[in-house]
């Protein structure tokens, strides 16, 4: 009876395998999919702030001035647009021309030179926050740069107490690509897993096949392995490409070792394959199952994972609910393992919690699946 | 059940014993089989027959142990399918309604999932792979994806893949539906073939009564019950002597079958091309005497397997249907409502409708015959304006529907193929609801409503969710919702398909005096006798008009003999166009 057992698996995992290649939404998923995420996250999508256009207003030149306002021109991150009165730049910054305003006003060079601290007006436009809290970090930083020039060349003391000393780890060159592309790694083993399993097997319940291959003498678990066993194969197949494009394209760093990203992947493709085994035992609809895979594993794997929105600063219950999304430990992982290298505790950790996912699904799959077609 | 097991030779293929199927929907218990009992003989094809909702699908899930039984036993081959699944399993093929064929994998690569799937071993494949695929004639499409084959071709491929691994008891779940008529023939010999050939008992469903016939036994169910078990003419030699066949010179047919109906001796008369089939009441006869002064032949016929069903279950309240009366006269014309020329539809590199051509008069019964995917319904679609021509014409009442003012189209009915209405409104709200959408307000609103209840006789259910009717008022229902608004022309895509043949003759009273008051009426279907009762059909196939004309030319023009039947001139005209495989 074994070899009756292996014929059925290989004629499963066969027929599975041809269905993929002639189906070309399965390689757009596998292969075209990640390859179109990774270069919207790494290219179109960025949470820095580049070449941001900033109204300066000037009331009065003088020397210290203008050396001041010349190191705004000397960054990449301004794009300085030098305006006549305060009045001009805020039509501007009204009309969306620019993201903020400097303003110097016309008492600046001679309360700098009197040793007073003379202010620097910032008007950031906060409706888009992200940029705005950017600008206002940008502009702090050279202020702070600009006053220690000055104290250096003129031997002159500073006026400011204290000196903030800024270091940042893992990325230093603040680049949100890298901690984004192991976000979008998975996000696609996410849809992989899920959403592509959860499809086959409703479309098996819509075509009528499913009665077919219940009346043959194949177990629960040998329908289950000759799902699994090809998704696994095309879930690896995204996962390298994201590796490569991570690596090659987008200069990722990789700081941990590359077996325990890869054995962390494994583990949690087979989590989403696992969910997307659950959700098919209850849809039969590829409606029905395309909806709960996205709204049950894809949208938290991109909302609440951690992959954009930092999960410690939602509000408490949102961060309780994170708990239960399993992209939540995989990209706990990878973050990890990608900028900061093979930090066991939280390696270990998460992946704990994956396993258990993990089982507690696969349990639930087998139980729910039965040979019959009575409604639970 | 063991003690029966070692000597093989009595236990029957299939025994059911008081098996009751009783399912849940929505809080509601829905008896699927009651009480049914009944003992499968072996070698031999026996037809489970019944209208769909009889619980024929139901009982063959059970014999395979994919539904529960809730009274009552099963065995199967001595077996408990429950039980004993896996043996149950290993000895029996069953082939289900939609056969799980893979259409993105070829001929070739099915019949080896299957082989795979069944354990056959690799070494005894070949010899089986060639027997199989010579007797069904897909020897040459072997690398040919399953999706790409015609409907008969599907159900071969289905019914091979069942097959190998040869069984010792067939389940077949209507493998006939649908299917052209070439290929059903094709598909009833491999049956006889694999009965002959290699000894096995084939249990058969089927909702076509004229398919009894072809079989040794029959078990006839209706509403889940067991109606009788015996041979086809078994039951027809009950009515022997009550059929008749009649033909009226310079009398319409219609006109005479109204007469026919309101006679005390008839029990059910039929339109069959010019003349009538009829069935008496017990004990009485008919003969050209009963109708003084009118010249009207009348011969006795030999009876059918249908005639028993409607003798048997046709009551007197029943009689007849009821006649719809229209409250607003059509305006007569002479120029044809329907007009198709050179119309053309291609999907891709498809072609699904090639050339065709046509006219419908006003006040005829139109009837478009054909076989799934012979085009029909993109025929059909084209001329409801609901898909775009891609050369050609067609009018409607002489407008394109495509572009034509909601007014305008508010001149046409159309009942879909599947039931369209909304399940979980009652009755009552769907009736309400397509009114207001087919623009009737106020008084006129409540008139056609009254108008479409007491027509239909939908009284009763007012209150019912449409979803929970039986197949019959859904039908019903469908097509008083089609009429509310007196449309002068009625589109009716596959009207009967499944219902018992009383609810088919109900639904044709209907429709008939529809068209005596001059509503054109065309309709499609893939059920041969159903053209008989048009004034003139086409016969389609593949896309192309294969013939045209009233049921007589068509079948005088496509056979050599006297007496031909619909299904006789179909095969004819198939195997004359080449267009069957």
């Amino acid at each position: 009876m074994k070899i009756e057992s292996l014929f059925r698996l290989k004629g499963m995992i066969r027929k599975e395998w041809l269905q993929i290649i002639r189906d070309p939404s399965a390689i757009a998923i596998a292969v075209f999919l990640p390859i179109f995420l990774l270069l919207i996250f790494g290219y179109g999508i960025s949470l820095d702030a580049k070449e941001v256009p900033l109204a300066i207003v000037v009331e009065q030149h003088g020397q210290a001035t203008d050396s001041f306002i010349g190191s705004f021109g000397a960054n990449p991150y301004f794009t300085p647009r030098h305006m006549g009165s305060i009045q001009e730049a805020e039509n501007a910054l009204k009309n969306a021309e620019v993201d903020g305003i400097v303003w110097l006003q016309h008492t600046f060079e001679q309360e700098y030179l009197a040793h007073q601290s003379p202010p620097v007006h910032l008007i950031v436009n906060g409706g888009d926050a992200n940029t705005a809290r950017l600008v206002e970090g940008y502009v702090q930083g050279i202020w702070a740069n600009w006053l220690n020039q000055e104290a250096r060349l003129s031997g002159r003391k500073m006026n400011s107490p204290l000196q903030l000393e800024q270091r940042i780890w893992f990325n230093p060159g603040v680049r949100s690509t890298e901690f984004l592309v192991p976000g979008v790694i998975a996000v696609i083993m996410t849809l992989i897993g899920s959403l592509l399993t959860a499809l086959i097997i409703a479309r098996e319940w819509e075509r009528g096949t499913m009665e077919t291959l219940l009346v043959t003498r194949m177990t629960v678990i040998e329908m289950l392995l000759g799902k699994l066993i090809p998704y696994f194969g095309l879930g690896i197949t995204g996962l390298t490409i994201s590796l490569l494009m991570g690596r090659f394209v987008f200069e990722v760093p990789m700081r941990g070792s590359l077996t325990i990203i890869l054995a962390a992947s494994v583990l949690y493709l087979l989590v989403a394959l696992a969910m997307g085994l659950f959700i098919s035992t209850i849809a039969r609809s590829q409606f029905v199952a395309a909806l709960a895979a996205m709204i049950g594993t894809f949208l938290p794997a991109f909302i609440l994972s951690g992959f954009i929105f930092d999960i410690r600063s939602m509000p408490p219950l949102v961060q309780g609910l994170t708990h239960l999304i399993a992209a939540r430990y995989y990209v706990a992982i990878l973050q990890t393992l990608f900028l900061a290298g093979d930090i066991w505790p939280v390696v270990l950790k998460n992946s704990a919690a994956l396993l258990f996912m993990g089982v507690l699904f696969f349990t639930l799959v087998i139980l729910k699946t039965n040979r019959n077609l009575e409604q639970q | 059940m063991p003690a029966e097991n070692s000597s093989k030779q009595t236990v029957a293929p299939l025994e059911c014993t008081g098996v009751s199927k009783e399912f849940t929907v929505e809080a509601r218990g829905i008896k699927a089989l009651e009480q049914v009992s009944f003992t499968l003989k072996k070698n031999m094809v026996t037809g489970l027959i019944g209208p769909d909702g009889a619980g024929k699908t139901t009982l063959m899930r059970l014999c395979m142990g994919l539904l529960k039984t809730s009274a009552g036993s099963l065995s199967v081959l001595g077996f408990d399918p429950l039980r004993d699944r896996n043996t149950v399993l290993a000895k029996v093929g069953y082939m289900p309604q939609r056969f799980g064929l893979y259409q993105d994998l070829t001929v070739q690569e099915n019949m080896d999932l299957y082989a795979d799937l069944q354990g056959v071993a690799l070494q005894q494949r070949g010899e089986r792979y060639a027997q199989l695929l010579d007797m069904s004639g897909l020897t040459p499409f072997t690398r040919r994806l399953a999706g790409n084959l015609s409907g008969g071709m599907k159900q071969k491929l289905g019914l091979v893949c069942t097959m190998i691994r040869p069984p010792q008891l067939l389940l077949l779940d209507e493998p006939t539906v649908g299917v052209d008529p070439v290929s059903r023939r094709e598909l009833w010999n491999i049956v006889y073939h694999l009965v002959e050939e290699e000894g096995m008992a084939v249990m058969l469903s089927t909702a076509y009564l004229d398919e009894a016939e072809r079989c040794r036994e029959v078990i006839l169910l209706h509403q889940g019950k067991v109606i009788g078990q015996g041979t086809p003419s078994s039951f027809s030699n009950q009515v022997q002597g009550r059929t008749f066949q009649v033909q009226a010179e310079g009398e319409h047919k219609r006109v005479m079958q109204k007469k026919l109906a309101r006679m005390n001796q008839v029990q059910d008369a039929l339109i069959l091309g010019k003349s009538l089939r009829v069935v008496t009441e017990k004990g009485q006869t008919l003969d050209s005497k009963d109708f003084p002064g009118h010249d009207v032949q009348v011969h006795a016929v030999p009876p059918r397997f249908e005639d028993y069903f409607v003798a048997t279950l046709k009551t007197k309240h029943q009689k007849g249907g009821q006649a719809i009366t229209l409250h607003t006269a059509i305006q007569e014309s002479d120029s044809a409502v329907i007009q198709v020329q050179d119309l053309v539809r291609t999907f891709g590199s498809f072609t699904a409708v090639d050339h065709v051509s046509f006219h419908v008069n006003t006040g005829e019964i139109f009837g478009l015959l054909g076989a799934n995917g012979a085009g029909k319904t993109t025929t059909f679609r084209m001329l409801c304006g609901l898909l775009p021509i891609s050369s050609g014409s067609c009018r409607v009442a002489g407008m394109d529907l495509r572009t034509a003012s909601a007014q305008a189209r508010s001149r046409i009915g159309y009942m879909a193929q599947k039931f369209s209405l909304y399940g979980n409104l009652t009755v009552g709200q769907n009736l309400k609801f397509f009114a207001s959408a087919y623009g009737l307000r106020g008084k006129h609103q409540k008139r056609q409503m009254q108008w479409a209840i007491s027509t239909f006789d939908l009284d009763q259910y007012l209150k019912t969710e449409s979803g929970m009717l039986p197949l019959g008022y859904k039908q019903r229902l469908a097509l008083a919702v089609a009429l509310m608004h007196e449309p002068d022309v009625l589109f009716l895509d596959e009207p009967t398909s499944g219902v018992d043949p009383l609810a088919r003759r109900e639904f044709w009273t209907h429709i008939n005096s529809l068209a005596e008051q001059g509503v054109t009426v065309l309709v499609t279907t893939h059920f041969m006798e159903e053209a008989e009762y048009c004034d003139r059909l086409v016969i389609m196939a593949e896309g192309n008009l294969l013939a045209q004309g009233t049921p007589e030319e068509i079948k005088a023009d496509n056979s050599d003999r006297e007496g031909a039947t619909m299904e006789d001139a179909f095969i004819h005209l198939l195997e004359h166009n080449g267009a069957a495989q």
